[in-house]
């Protein structure tokens, strides 16, 4: 089976990548809240996984430079489809693997018509809200880290 | 010769069941948790993954307490974990310049884009004691301020703009990376397959290296042009969908060392640099590996290799603790047979040095 083929015109490409990070990014009480909320639950087959691996995550060489191998960290990924046929994927990093196969219904769904919207009120949008005041929290509070620096004044005049 | 000599079942049995006493300790008091271990001991849980060469803060976590709290033991536990997975692929490599900084200050710069972040840091505490951590007594919360939108700029982009400092190292395009989990070590090797060698290598090693390049030996004159942490996006090129996804961040620790180089047949006079990068938040370890990665660096741009930090075979070799510990510890394992072939052998020779004697002495006694 050729997943890729029946997937989403490029134009969408935005759209599934920031499902995807918003996905990674999700608590699985947060997945599992959305899933209770779901009113009607689709018969969701297992394609692959959910499984747990590794990805050698890179760096580069001075920041900027070559490609070199970091290290490894753990990754837990499915695969779903839903009676309609539409494929949902997911790859987070962690062991998760509830978390996984949720996170693949989710993104299954977003692709429907039908369930996007609930998809985006009940745990998208919820996700990067809270993402957003975590980070700006880090942000606030590492800011008042600052050093503000000030001269001495020395000599007679 | 080897020997197979049975045993010892029964006793080892009841040395893991002892060991599993006293890592539980007393038990009237509450067992450590894994989540406990990773909020307030984050950075020994750092240490292991860096080392291990694995991120993942739980099974840290875990090997922490498993190992009662040997770090060496937590990272040997971790990397025979990751033997076991399968490796699904290779990331994007990650960008630091678009860091979601935490602590981020400069040596070289007073004022630079950014500002100089102090964030988390042991530095300008007076190392005392605290004896308020001897009980719970409650923490006050974060100071706040709003933070700017200003960019982080990187240290070694200021640099450049003059012309004063080399650039990030690049291989040619064709360069696939080096991995030292898939193949054996072959000296000499590049300085991708180094760092990924330094970045798991045992912080104590290369602390000491690093310091080694201070006193003067393979002195490189080094400055902390930077050094940042914070949490960085891992993505990774998903074949099913044809484009990169975000698998969430990881926190990582970045150095960039820049060192004054006086030029050589190789190279005009410039700056040249030192990197490291680390997993979790350790700029002991990130600082020490840039200073290395410099003193590796020595062939490369035309200087005597004269010091330890500068022999590529002699510090990739012995930098990796799991090596280490494996090679060292072997020790104590039974070498019965080993010890008794140089019993007799020593025996031996100790006969034949006094039988030498003897014989010397006899043919005295016969001339007088």
């Amino acid at each position: 089976m050729d997943l890729a083929k029946e997937i989403e015109p490029t134009a969408d490409i935005d759209g599934r990548r920031r499902t995807a990070g918003l996905l990674a990014e999700a608590s699985a009480d947060e997945l599992r809240a959305a899933w209770d909320k779901l009113p009607d639950k689709p018969d969701v087959k297992a394609v692959r996984g959910p499984e747990t691996g590794l990805v050698m995550v890179r760096g580069r060489i001075g920041g900027g430079g070559a490609p070199f191998n970091l290290g490894e960290a753990t990754v837990t990924r499915a695969t779903v489809l839903l009676p309609s046929g539409v494929a949902g994927h997911a790859h987070a990093l962690g062991t998760d693997k509830i978390k996984a196969r949720l996170a693949a219904i989710f993104d299954a769904l977003w692709q429907e018509e039908a369930t996007r919207s609930f998809v985006e009120s009940a745990l998208l949008g919820p996700v990067e809200a809270r993402v957003a005041a975590e980070d700006n929290r880090t942000a606030e509070e590492t800011a008042a880290t600052r050093v503000d620096f000030f001269t001495m004044v020395r000599g007679e005049d | 010769m080897y020997v197979a000599v049975k045993g010892g079942e029964a006793a080892i049995n009841n040395a893991h069941r002892l060991l599993a006493d006293r890592r539980r300790g007393d038990r009237s008091l509450p067992s450590v948790t894994i989540e406990q271990i990773v909020e307030q001991l984050g950075l020994a849980v750092d240490r292991v993954m860096a080392e291990a060469s694995l991120y993942d803060r739980t099974l840290a976590a875990l090997a922490v307490r498993q190992s009662r709290g040997d770090l060496i033991e937590a990272i040997f536990l971790l990397r025979a974990y990751r033997t076991t997975l399968p490796r699904f692929g290779t990331s994007v490599p990650v960008d630091t310049a678009s860091m979601k900084v935490e602590r981020r200050v400069s040596a070289t710069y007073k004022d630079l884009p950014g500002g100089q972040l102090l964030g988390p840091t042991f530095d300008y505490t007076h190392r005392l004691l605290d004896p308020s951590l001897l009980t719970d007594e409650p923490i006050e919360e974060p100071a706040r301020k709003n933070a700017s939108d200003e960019r982080v700029m990187r240290v070694s982009d200021i640099l450049a703009h003059e012309g004063l400092i080399e650039a990030d190292g690049d291989f040619p395009d064709d360069h696939e990376a080096g991995d030292l989990t898939r193949e054996p070590l072959e000296f000499p090797m590049g300085r991708d397959l180094r760092l990924q060698a330094l970045a798991r290598g045992d912080e104590g090693f290369l602390l000491a290296l690093g310091y080694s390049t201070q006193r003067g030996y393979g002195r490189n004159h080094p400055f902390v042009g930077e050094v940042r942490i914070g949490e960085v996006d891992v993505e990774l090129e998903v074949p099913e969908l044809g484009f990169a996804v975000s698998l969430g961040r990881i926190r990582v620790t970045e150095c960039q060392m820049v060192n004054q180089f006086k030029g050589s047949s190789k190279a005009p006079p410039q700056f040249t640099r030192g990197y490291g990068l680390v997993f979790g938040q350790s700029e002991r370890k990130a600082m020490s590996m840039s200073l290395v990665d410099r003193a590796l660096r020595a062939e490369e741009l035309g200087e005597d290799i004269t010091a330890p930090a500068q022999d590529e075979e002699f510090v990739i070799s012995h930098s990796d603790n799991v090596q280490a510990t494996g090679f060292v510890e072997h020790l104590k394992l039974p070498h019965y047979v080993d010890f008794q072939a140089e019993l007799a052998l020593v025996r031996k020779m100790r006969a034949d040095i006094e039988a030498t004697r003897n014989g010397g002495k006899d043919r005295r006694e016969a001339a007088e």
